[in-house]
């Protein structure tokens, strides 16, 4: 199942998705353009991956790490489907990140990579957007470059992970005002799904809800005000954004 | 009313309570109780951000290594780090010393509890976006490299325990001058004042809302002084900050560690 959660006439709706439509959970039956979509999961934890693809890693310079690189993100940078997000004046360089977010669904501490699909409960669509001008070499990536707010659109759907049999062999794309700018496959991840788990469990406590991005694969572009970004998971949804 | 808000176990919503930080009581319906008399909760619920490097000792003893690789230059904006919601703990939990770790790093910070939604706030508006004061341990596994996000060090579990109340900020006539005292077992471990911040209170909100929202809640650990104290299993920790309180915690191994567990 594909379940939203969405706002219209002054009030948060759970939703499902039916035909193209979408069902509230009062059972009124309501197009994609009837609402504003919020993010899918309301934010607490929020972890990111950084370099969690070999071509991505290479394309920046980087070796590929050799643990996780992982990083932190506040409330303040999760926006939902169709939303908006500034591109800062004089920056030259902002792109995107087509990422595969994870949702937890139990609380979770010392799992192991064999049992991690356990604690899923299931997952949607991330644009993670990075400001390169910002960057300094202090708990790099620092939060000006990827913690901006409306910086991280997740979304449509939070789908069940039922209905995804393979996270790890899904083809991940990125279109900019409708060309085909990035293409990877999470199969490409260099920490699985189950790694990350395992890993960030080993020391720390999950929560239901907390999100995992679980990094980019190779092509970010900068991008304008005006452009149209939609990140693709197969399978999973299709996230629109735009630069304002 | 009074001059600080409290969340004591058991009840729905956080108290507004007069308080004596000089000897860490409450009083509640006229009776005067010793912190250690009652069971509270963290008076926060927000996200936490923490400030590295805010302290002018704690910055100097990085900056020969600034110009040098991986750093290469000296940092231009805050170097901001988060306590995701695991670490949260309160006023006399436990803190967990994981079976990695030799020794965890006390860190000292006072808190600013945001009150109102803050974007893009002018420093000399700032303080209309706070509610008041906390006493935080920033605890930390120790490290020297803070070229990557150090998750490992500071996001464990219990790793962020906050109280033992906010004192409204009516209260505190100039957070960027107060001392700072560490206890360890009773005896001063570590002292310095927040006159010794790089960037002051007010400075920090706007520098930091200029590209992210506080929202109602959150905190914002103004950063750690030079010197922190290193404790173990067993070590017993206070720190005071003038004017707004004591929190103290005790270091427990990790396998003894229950959160909300008093001891």
């Amino acid at each position: 199942m594909k379940r939203a959660r969405v706002a219209m006439n002054g009030t948060i709706y759970e939703a499902i998705e039916d035909n193209g439509f979408l069902q509230l959970n009062d059972q009124h039956k309501v197009t994609e353009k009837d609402v504003v979509w919020l993010p899918p999961v309301s934010p607490r934890t929020v972890f990111a991956l950084g370099l969690n693809y070999a071509d991505h890693a290479k394309e920046l310079s980087f070796h590929a790490p050799t643990e996780p690189l992982v990083f932190l993100k506040g409330p303040n940078t999760i926006v939902g489907h169709r939303s908006e997000t500034k591109r800062p004046p004089d920056v030259d360089f902002m792109h995107y990140e087509c990422e595969l977010a994870v949702v937890i669904g139990k609380m979770a501490r010392n799992v192991k990579a064999s049992e991690a699909y356990e604690y899923v409960l299931g997952y949607t669509v991330a644009n993670d957007y990075a400001v390169r001008d910002y960057l300094e070499n202090y708990y790099r990536p620092n939060l000006r470059v990827k913690n901006r707010d409306a910086f991280t659109p997740i979304g449509p759907w939070l789908v069940d992970k039922e209905d995804i049999p393979d996270p790890m062999n899904l083809v991940l794309r990125t279109y900019v005002n409708g060309a085909l700018v990035q293409e990877g496959n999470t199969k490409d991840m260099i920490f699985t799904i189950p790694m990350l788990i395992e890993y960030l469990t080993s020391f720390m406590t999950l929560n239901y809800g907390d999100i995992i991005l679980t990094g980019t694969p190779k092509g970010a572009v900068n991008v304008n005000v005006g452009d149209e970004v939609i990140t693709e998971i197969e399978g999973i949804g299709r996230l629109i954004n735009r630069i304002i | 009313m009074g001059n600080a808000v409290v969340k004591i176990f058991g009840m729905p919503n956080i108290t507004e309570a007069e308080v004596d930080p000089e000897n860490n009581s409450i009083f509640l319906n006229g009776t005067q109780y010793h912190v250690n008399q009652l069971s509270l909760e963290p008076p926060v619920s927000g996200t936490i951000y923490g400030v590295l490097l805010n302290y002018q000792g704690a910055f100097h003893r990085y900056r020969k290594q600034m110009t040098h690789s991986p750093y290469n230059e000296p940092p231009k904006a805050p170097i901001l780090y988060i306590k995701p919601i695991n670490t949260l703990s309160g006023y006399r939990s436990p803190i967990p010393l994981p079976e990695d770790a030799d020794e965890l790093e006390v860190g000292a910070a006072l808190g600013v509890v945001i009150g109102r939604t803050a974007t893009k706030v002018k420093e000399e508006e700032a303080f209309q976006y706070v509610a008041g004061y906390t006493v935080v341990n920033d605890v930390a596994i120790p490290h020297e490299n803070i070229y990557r996000p150090a998750i490992r060090e500071r996001a464990r579990d219990g790793f962020n325990p906050v109280g033992p109340w906010i004192i409204k900020k009516e209260s505190i006539v100039d957070p960027d001058s107060l001392d700072i005292r560490v206890f360890v077992n009773g005896k001063l471990a570590q002292k310095n004042n927040t006159k010794n911040f790089i960037r002051p209170v007010a400075r920090l909100l706007a520098d930091i809302t200029e590209f992210m929202t506080l929202y109602p809640g959150d905190v914002l650990l103004t950063g750690v002084p030079e010197q922190a104290p290193l404790v173990k299993a067993g070590d017993h920790v206070r720190i005071e900050i003038e004017g707004v309180g004591s929190l103290e915690n005790t270091i427990v191994h990790e396998a003894d560690y229950v959160k909300g567990a008093v001891r």
